[in-house]
């Protein structure tokens, strides 16, 4: 038996634990915001925070997050606060929306970690992601829109599922 | 909820009474001529007919416009909202979309080619007047004072003296109105438009940032088991021997079922194999890795996609049947001392959108019900009602978004497996496409050889230009052992050649594709302004001229241009020749348009180059500058890029911004990727690891756009900016380096 969080709820799964998480979330869970992409981390769609830092749902098997908090694109925020989901508003980023949830995924856990990316470090860390319909542009500069509201509201609290309290 | 319009009761009528009391208008086509009718509700009828396209206006005043046409990004969901609210004066908050279901009756619901606005604009315009018109006249009514006394803005009706009425205030009173003809509404000028030609958010992006948005794998009713095939990996291949012991005994796995072999020409039948069926999707994934199968492999067996390049490359080499000529290209050609010629290849790729195929279907009592992501839901009711041998009247298609489209899904093969697999089990089946099954059992993009000769005169114009073409048809698909492209695949950037000379000779070599075969956004317009928008660049240098004077001096003065004049048959995207012509002024006007937008001719630092390319495709006009770095050890970067994009009118702003950004981005595809090959005709990528796509790393981090301020009828806008990119980037490689690209993909030819 291995036993998580997803969003901020225990879980306990008792299947084969080499099933990915994706398949468990999606299939079991009816989480359907990360998505199916190429089953081989080489798109990034299913991309979910394992406590707090962006890895590909897809290869990696359930018995790898034991004990561990798992994020995606419906806990990252109650409807949509955060500051990576505004700026992708606020840039209209999406086209077919397909691949979004794993760029702002990694985008938000990419800012988690270095609140003021070059643009280079941008590129070399959303380079994982594939947008087939091609928005890197705009996606490039809604991160950095984010990390400046990130900044400018350092300080304040963002809803956070995994922290009990803020949830409650 | 569903809504029934009888026609010879000019009525709507519906069959559950969620909108009971709404007033609904819709366009039925009558003959050729569409009309704005409009009725009111009534008792479900036996005898009534479904309204095809409409708009609801309901008594809580919230407006449901259906959209008929399948959302891909393009935001043709929000694109048709504004133009219905816009002449009904809707306010925004208050309209939603409801999706359209797959139906004849809506006319044409294929979302390829670019042109959900030009086929509808006109037609939405009039359904949003007429209610508009309707309820200026309920409220004039009620207040008993002429109707051109009222103004309907923004959901209310305000009289000349100043007192109001919501529409919703006024929909009961509508309903007892005869609607207009076309003759009675007004259309709003232009200058009176609030949602159109703006770039308004779109209705979606709400739920897709929250992970809300429901795409075909995303539908969880009906709950359906899940299916993973294993297909022939040769077109035409067919089951030898299975061996399913070791899929049967995976935990999960519930069903082994096979999928017959198309029969006849492949159109868009399933390609047949061996049906994992489980609880979950990763129990059948499972079941199919331990699926033992041996294949028979038929003729397309012998397909080498090296062999067939060797074989398009000599067939252009020779004389070919000609398409369109003027002049006697040939003669001049062979007189001439010093000719400039160059071939051109593009390999076979694959559209590879983020969302591969995925349709749920559920049978029962010889009925199919399919949820899909596809961009032709009659399509889907065709392929279904073949594969399971129903009438197709019996289909009802859902459609869901798709998570990209770009051509692979107006192929329905997946829906057509989900449903003769649910015929199998009784049971609602999902099939589940992995991105193996979508780079090794596609549609592809057709593999190209393009030969290019002229010869130039004093004064370094071009004075006869040859030029053929050969490519796998995607006649193909409709026709067994077609060998030669059908007129509409030459109509994409072949037969409207813009090059202004006096001798010109177009020719057409034949080629069987082997594969199966179909469209990719803007489909052969890809291998063809590649062939044309390189080769001008190369009669620049080789004249001692600048790219982009060359290039205005080669497609000539401003003048309408008509193909058919020099003997081709010319569909022209299937658009009136008068309301769209082949406007030689606006391809020059964005030439220079996008000229300026990159400071065209301002001094380049060492290894950097800016090149131009510029095409008319879907109607559209695109002229794009790339601006490239190659570095002294052949490092490429794509600095930046800009685009100007004449569409006539456009809807969406944003939306045609978004679609030319990245339309160019998709057309560094055939730049970048290595492609699809094939040996003992099998395909020989599987993933994006090896089948390259463009990412953020590759991609221009700005790409600026200018549309061009038109009151023309709207034309294409997702296509368009995609045929000209390859073209713009190698000029521009070249341009940094000195290093002429002909054969894409890139791969190394910078290195060498």
């Amino acid at each position: 038996m291995v036993t998580f969080s997803v969003n901020g709820k225990t879980h306990e799964f008792n299947g084969d634990p080499t099933t990915p998480v994706l398949w468990y979330l999606r299939d079991e869970l009816n989480l359907t915001g990360p998505k199916f992409g190429c089953g081989m981390a080489q798109c990034g769609a299913c991309t979910v925070h394992i406590d707090g830092t962006a890895q590909r749902s897809c290869v990696l098997p359930l018995a790898a997050v034991a004990g561990k908090k798992i994020t995606t694109i419906e806990g990252l925020s109650k409807d949509g606060e955060h500051p990576v989901q505004q700026a992708w508003v606020e840039h209209k980023v999406p086209q077919c929306g397909f691949c979004q949830c794993g760029q702002m995924m990694q985008a938000a856990s990419l800012l988690a970690s270095n609140s003021n990316p070059s643009d280079d470090e941008i590129v070399a860390n959303m380079s994982g992601n594939i947008c087939r319909c091609g928005t890197y542009p705009r996606i490039h500069k809604a991160i950095k829109s984010a990390a400046k509201t990130m900044s400018a509201n350092n300080g304040v609290n963002y809803f956070n599922p995994n922290d009990t309290e803020a949830s409650a | 909820m569903s809504t029934y319009f009888d026609v010879n009761r000019r009525k709507f009528l519906k069959t559950s009474a969620s909108a009971a009391g709404a007033l609904l208008v819709g366009t039925y086509f009558v003959g050729a001529a569409p009309r704005v009718l409009a009725g009111v509700l009534s008792e479900p009828s036996t005898q009534a007919k479904q309204a095809n396209l409409f708009v609801a206006l309901r008594p809580d005043g919230i407006v449901e416009v259906t959209c008929h046409r399948s959302e891909m990004g393009q935001q043709i969901r929000t694109a048709i909202a504004q133009i219905v609210a816009d002449e009904m004066e809707a306010d925004w908050s208050m309209v939603k979309v409801i999706q359209g279901k797959g139906d004849p009756k809506y006319g044409d619901q294929n979302t390829d080619g670019s042109r959900s606005i030009r086929y509808n604009m006109q037609r939405l315009r009039e359904m949003g007047a007429s209610v508009r018109y309707m309820m200026q006249h309920a409220a004039a009514a009620r207040w008993d004072v002429a109707p051109d006394t009222c103004v309907a803005k923004q959901h209310t009706v305000t009289h000349s003296s100043g007192k109001t009425l919501s529409y919703k205030d006024l929909v009961r009173d509508a309903l007892t109105y005869t609607p207009p003809g076309n003759d009675a509404i007004e259309l709003k000028d232009r200058s009176e438009w609030r949602y159109i030609n703006t770039g308004m958010a779109h209705i979606d992006l709400h739920d897709i940032v929250t992970g809300k948005a429901t795409f075909a794998a995303d539908v969880l009713e009906p709950k359906a088991l899940v299916a993973v095939i294993l297909r022939p990996p040769v077109v035409g291949g067919t089951i030898k021997k299975v061996d399913a012991s070791a899929a049967k005994a995976i935990k999960g796995v519930v069903d082994i079922v096979e999928i017959p072999a198309p029969k006849g020409a492949l159109q868009f039948q399933p390609k047949g194999g061996v049906a994992v069926i489980a609880e979950n999707t990763w129990s059948a994934w499972q079941g199919r890795k331990a699926l033992n199968v041996e294949w028979n492999d038929g003729e397309n067996g012998r397909y080498n996609s090296e062999k067939f390049k060797q074989q398009l490359l000599d067939t252009v080499s020779q004389p070919q049947q000609h398409v369109r000529e003027k002049g006697d290209a040939v003669s001049v050609l062979e007189k001439a001392e010093d000719k400039l010629v160059a071939d051109y290849y593009i390999p076979h790729l694959a559209q590879a959108p983020m969302e591969p195929p995925c349709a749920t279907a559920m049978f029962s009592n010889n009925r199919v019900e399919v949820w899909a992501a596809t961009q032709n839901p009659q399509a889907d009711m065709a392929t279904v009602a073949t594969m399971v041998g129903i009438p197709k009247e019996n289909v009802l298609v859902h459609v869901t978004l798709l998570g990209g489209g770009f051509g692979r899904k107006s192929k329905p093969d997946f829906s057509a497996e989900a449903a003769y697999l649910s015929m199998k089990t009784g049971q609602p089946i999902r099939v589940q496409w992995t991105r193996e099954d979508d780079i090794q059992h596609g549609f592809y993009h057709a593999v190209s050889a393009q030969h290019v000769e002229a010869t130039l005169d004093d004064n370094g114009a071009i004075q006869a230009y040859l030029h053929r073409t050969a490519f796998s048809p995607i006649a193909g698909l409709f026709q067994e052992n077609a060998n030669a492209p059908m007129d509409f695949e030459l109509g994409l950037g072949f037969t409207d050649n813009p090059i202004n000379t006096p001798n010109l000779k177009l020719e057409v070599g034949n080629a069987k594709a082997m594969v199966r075969v179909g469209w990719m956004r803007s489909v052969s317009n890809i291998f063809h302004a590649f062939a044309i928008q390189s080769f001008i660049a190369e009669a620049a240098h080789k004249a001692g001229k600048d790219q982009k004077d060359y290039l205005l001096a080669t497609i000539g003065p401003d003048r309408i241009l008509n193909v058919s004049e020099q003997g081709a048959e010319y569909g022209n995207y299937g658009g009136d020749k008068t309301d769209y012509p082949l406007d030689i002024s606006r391809l020059r006007h964005v030439i220079e348009k996008v000229a300026d937008m990159a400071s065209w001719g301002r001094k380049m630092p060492k290894g950097r180059g800016l090149g131009i390319a510029a095409h008319r495709s879907f109607l559209t006009y695109v002229a794009t500058v790339v601006e490239v770095e190659v570095s002294d050890s052949g490092e490429l970067t794509v600095i930046k890029s800009w685009s100007a994009i004449d569409a006539g009118t456009v809807v969406n702003t944003d939306t045609v911004k978004n679609q030319v950004q990245g339309g160019s981005i998709f057309g560094m595809t055939a730049a970048l990727s290595e492609g699809i090959t094939f040996d003992k005709g099998r395909a020989q990528q599987s993933n994006f690891h090896d089948y390259r796509v463009p990412r953020m790393s590759d991609a221009p981090l700005e790409v600026e756009v200018e549309i061009v301020p038109s009151e023309a009828p709207p034309a294409g806008v997702g296509e368009p900016a995609t045929p000209v990119f390859a073209p713009a980037l190698c000029n521009a490689i070249f341009a940094a380096c000195g290093k002429r690209i002909r054969h894409l993909p890139i791969g190394n030819q910078l290195k060498t």
